[in-house]
């Protein structure tokens, strides 16, 4: 059965379209069939890191207003043949964007892949409500640092009160993925720790994005950091993540280059 | 084990002063979530209470509430004008 899942998190900047990518990319290389829609309308990027913003034709709101059929604007990966993007519209008016088009395009959606995987705007507006709105799952984008953690607490509360799922009584499957993490200023007390966030958060850990160059790098050539560098920190660490949304039980590790006392220290399991 | 980690950083872990922080906004942030806006509420019966003896301007009522780790406590500021002792004197009698 076709899963919806939401990238979300409040506060903006924290790597919600980069954890989009990269999650999406993970899935795909694991033979899941997988779309990703950009919901950020009027500030699209997804089809930026994923290095298709030339092949761009046809977009969300075309497909909601009608002007253009879902097959039209769907754009297949180079790389991976199971992953393809739903890219948002650059116009500036987002109320072009109705609970009713969405609504009908994720219906559409679910008869056709495995995962559909929304990038949420950042804020708590009506963006980010749509792009949570028909979701089974969430995964709450979270960087160490006390604001945002105070948006993404106020992010679960929505999920939990705002979705179709809350409105008929069930719950979205919700899950924290940390990204940013420096497990240096961390392990010195400058950054909140993992076991903080979570026991101020109270749902469970999907994953620990090192901060890390390979980031950037990636988005830099337009292709997901899970293609771009499979051996880097932060790809290991998006493709244990996508295999815990796929139910298996991996071992909760901060992937660092330099192995060691670190990351055994460290080292956990998922909850 | 803080004091060794401050010598050997040379810096202060902030990170426990984040974490007490978000616990005491949250806590208040959750209580508030799903109810109706409580300033708001307090605002609008305070105002209709002192109204009933005071001409008021709404403009001039203020509730405000701040929190401490505590206690919180709340401010109700309300701006009357000049003379209105004389109208409680005429509403007595
Ligand atoms: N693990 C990481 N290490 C280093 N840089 C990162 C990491 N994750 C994200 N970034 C960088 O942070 C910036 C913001 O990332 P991204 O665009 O994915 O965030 P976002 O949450 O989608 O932002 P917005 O709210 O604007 O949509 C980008 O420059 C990205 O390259
Ligand atoms: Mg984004």
């Amino acid at each position: 059965m076709a899963k919806v899942l939401v990238v979300t998190s409040g506060k903006g900047g924290v790597g919600k379209t980069t954890s989009t990518a990269a999650l999406g990319a993970a899935l795909a290389q694991m033979g899941e069939k997988v779309v990703v829609v950009d919901f950020d309308v009027g500030l699209r990027n997804l089809d930026l890191v994923l290095g298709a913003e030339r092949r761009v034709v046809f977009d969300l709101i075309n497909v909601v207003q009608g002007v253009a059929k879902l097959s039209q604007a769907l754009i297949r990966d180079k790389r991976l043949d199971n992953l393809w993007l739903l890219p948002a519209s650059q116009t500036r008016d987002k109320d072009a964007l109705t609970d009713e088009g969405v609504r009908s395009v994720i219906a559409d959606l679910r008869t056709k892949f495995d995962w559909i995987l929304c990038d949420s705007p950042a804020g708590i507006e009506r963006g980010a409500t749509l792009a949570m709105r028909y979701a089974d799952e969430a995964v709450i984008v979270t960087n160490p640092e006390v604001s945002s953690v105070r948006d993404s607490d106020r992010i679960i509360g929505m999920l939990d009160s705002k979705t179709v799922k809350a409105e008929r009584g069930e719950r979205v499957e919700k899950h924290v993925l940390i990204t940013r993490y420096d497990s240096a200023r961390a392990a010195r007390g400058e950054m909140l720790s993992i076991e903080d966030i979570l026991e101020i958060l109270a749902t469970p850990l999907l994953g620990i994005i090192p901060e890390s160059q390979d980031v950037l790098r990636a988005s830099n050539v337009g292709s997901p950091v899970t293609l771009n560098n499979a051996a880097s920190a932060p790809a290991r660490a998006y493709v244990d993540a996508a295999r815990r949304l796929l139910g298996e039980a991996v071992t909760m590790t901060v992937p660092v280059e330099r192995k060691g006392l670190m990351n055994r220290l460290l080292g956990r399991r998922a909850a | 084990m803080m004091n060794l980690l401050r010598l050997l950083g040379g810096r202060t872990a902030s990170a426990p002063v984040a974490r007490e922080r978000l616990q005491i906004l949250l806590a208040h942030e959750r209580g508030l979530r799903g109810q109706p806006d409580l300033l708001g509420l307090l605002r609008a019966e305070i105002l209709a209470v002192v109204s009933r003896h005071v001409v008021l301007d709404p403009e001039k009522v203020i509730v405000r509430m701040d929190r401490g780790k505590h206690v919180s406590t709340l401010e109700v500021d309300i701006e009357v004008p000049n003379g209105f002792e004389r109208s409680i004197a005429a509403a007595a009698t």
